[in-house]
């Protein structure tokens, strides 16, 4: 497993398959203590502590996917986002990484200022709504939108919290959060203009004051 | 694999209560090789009526241990690799010293005079035995129940001797609904006129009063959902109801039958000692607060409950891990789920397997 992620070029590549994991994965330092919440079967957090010697922890719900992470050897914690983090001491991690994850949280803005508490750096990426083809879906169809980014029905979505780039921004400034780093993606390239209509996924690297 | 029982004989143990234990005998097995820098080994901690016979095939009764099938060449506790130990916990019946061995200051068999033991004196003994076989630290305890009970004592009382702990389907600190449990056997024990006030040894054992305590304890150790599935309302080799108070119903032939096997393997006053050291165990002792009991503890955890397991149930796994995670440690933890209550850490290995063996591969990582 290696990501090679060029810093200048308009396209990135994936890292596990994923282009948002690519970015995450060039932002996180070396010999870091590294926090994934909704880590899955802890892909990336393994990817991390391999290639870049981080300290790796992991929550995770559902008790079958943290079973597989701990079996590659990673810290995992079963428990709801929602009220996982408040045992951890505060600014216990370098990092603390919520990957697609946001939208499916019961108390977004809650758990971001835990994120915020607990690491120094947070790192969220998330499906951008404000896509065109979001908007375009819903003005022309009349129903909630079904795309490849919310392919889901809306009885059977996993997603709770609609959120564009422009929201996560406000979202930010409201809560007196620095946004370090921004990165716009659609598909493989890098979205430079217009965000908020073209990106289809948003990484944002914010720290607390 | 064939194994054979070890003792080892060491002047006096030193207990919670203040007495002084002299001498004392610890019976231990083995299995796998301790390797060169004597970073490989496994201390696996037994339950409330373990013995040191975890794995393989006993030379002396040619039954397999009860951890059979988590430890052994490419199982969980992988003896390839590994160099896996159990010991006989101290109070215990079956070759460490307990209330059935001799006093040496009487010539006759303690029983009731036995000093009142502790998991803290248990785990003294068993670093006793570690020191003695020359290992300078452990890479792994593990254990359930009363196993997971000692694995954190160990994590708490030694740091600097654990790489990593795996306690399972345990707690901190018996509840009220543990201790009750563990009361009602012992008041089926001390009921039976046999009993003697523990002095039984060379006449009749209270026989009826354990058969009764190993029944209720069987019972919390299964399910409901298990219960159902082996033995539902089936009767026992019969069509009708026998209109009397012979055995009906399977169940109650089951557990008939496992109160009385138990007393030809088990004694009575281990019974009474090992239970009272399950209820007095409690990690906050002489601490404002759990997280400040575990202040101690360096080790890496895996932390594992069942999600049938009603006697140990998963909050105060939970607790452990919250102590845990408040200070930052490496833990991991999970909720298996698991359809036979607290017996599921035994008998429903196949989950727990990959994760003690994944733990365990990338804590030996770590080290090496």
């Amino acid at each position: 497993m290696t990501a090679e992620t060029p810093r200048k070029s308009p396209f990135v590549r994936e890292l596990l398959g994923r282009s948002d994991y690519a970015i995450i994965g060039e932002i996180v330092e070396a010999r870091t203590k590294v926090l994934d919440l909704g880590c899955g079967e802890g892909e990336l957090l393994a990817w991390l502590t391999a290639n870049k010697e981080v300290e790796s922890r992991g929550v995770e719900i559902s008790g079958a996917k943290v079973a597989r992470a701990i079996a590659r050897g990673v810290s995992v914690h079963q428990s709801d986002i929602d009220e996982g983090l408040a045992d951890y001491p505060n600014q216990a991690f370098d990092y603390v990484i919520l990957s697609q994850t946001l939208q499916e949280t019961r108390h977004p803005r809650q758990v971001l200022r835990e994120m915020v508490r607990v690491g120094r750096r947070v790192i969220v990426a998330f499906p951008n709504f404000g896509h065109w083809r979001v908007r375009l879906a819903m003005l022309f169809s009349g129903r909630a939108p079904r795309t490849k980014l919310f392919p889901y029905e809306w009885y059977d979505s996993p997603n709770i919290h609609f959120l564009t780039v422009q929201d996560f921004e406000e979202l930010a400034a409201a809560e007196g959060l620095l946004v370090e780093r921004r990165y716009f993606l659609a598909g493989h390239r890098k979205i430079l203009a217009l965000p908020n209509l073209l990106a289809e996924t948003a990484v944002f690297l914010v720290s607390g004051k | 694999m064939i194994v054979e029982a070890h003792t080892v004989r060491f002047d006096s143990l030193p207990l919670d209560s203040g007495a002084l234990l002299t001498p004392v005998e610890v019976a231990y097995e083995s299995y796998g090789r301790l390797n060169a820098d004597k970073s490989n080994a496994i201390l696996v901690l037994h339950a409330f009526t373990g013995d040191a016979h975890a794995a393989g095939i006993s030379h002396e009764t040619g039954k397999p241990g009860w951890w059979d099938n988590m430890i052994g060449p490419g199982k969980a506790f992988d003896t390839n690799q590994y160099f896996v130990l159990c010991s006989n916990v101290l109070g215990g019946c079956r070759g460490t010293t307990g209330p059935s061995s001799i006093d040496p200051a009487t010539g006759s068999p303690y029983a009731m005079s036995f000093p009142v033991i502790t998991i803290g004196d248990m785990v003294r003994l068993q670093k006793m035995l570690v020191d003695h076989l020359g290992i300078p630290k452990l890479l792994a305890v593990a254990g359930g129940s009363m196993g997971g009970m000692q694995a954190l004592e160990w994590a708490v009382s030694y740091p600097d001797r654990v790489v990593a702990a795996i306690p399972i389907a345990c707690t901190t600190r018996h509840s009220a609904q543990q201790i009750a449990f563990n009361e009602v056997g012992r008041q089926a024990i001390m009921a039976d006129p046999d009993w003697r006030d523990g002095n039984y040894y060379g006449g009749q054992p209270p026989a009826r009063g354990l058969a009764v305590a190993r029944m209720v304890g069987h019972i919390t150790y299964m399910s409901d959902d298990s219960m159902r599935e082996k033995f539902g309302r089936r009767l026992s080799d019969k069509e009708n109801f026998s209109f009397g108070f012979d055995v009906d119903f399977e169940v109650e032939s089951y557990l008939r039958y496992r109160g009385t096997q138990f007393v030809n393997r088990f004694d009575a006053n281990s019974y009474l000692y090992i239970t009272k050291a399950l209820d007095y165990f409690d990690l906050t002792a002489g601490h404002q607060t759990l997280n400040a009991a575990m202040e101690a503890a360096s080790a890496r955890f895996l932390v594992i409950s069942f999600s049938s397991d009603w006697l140990y149930p998963s909050y105060q796994s939970q607790e452990i891990v919250r102590a845990l995670r408040s200070r930052n440690c490496d833990v991991a933890y999970v909720e298996l789920q698991a359809n036979y209550g607290h017996d599921s850490f035994l008998v429903d290995v196949g989950e727990q397997t990959t994760l003690v063996r994944g733990f365990l591969a990338s804590t030996f990582e770590k080290i090496a």
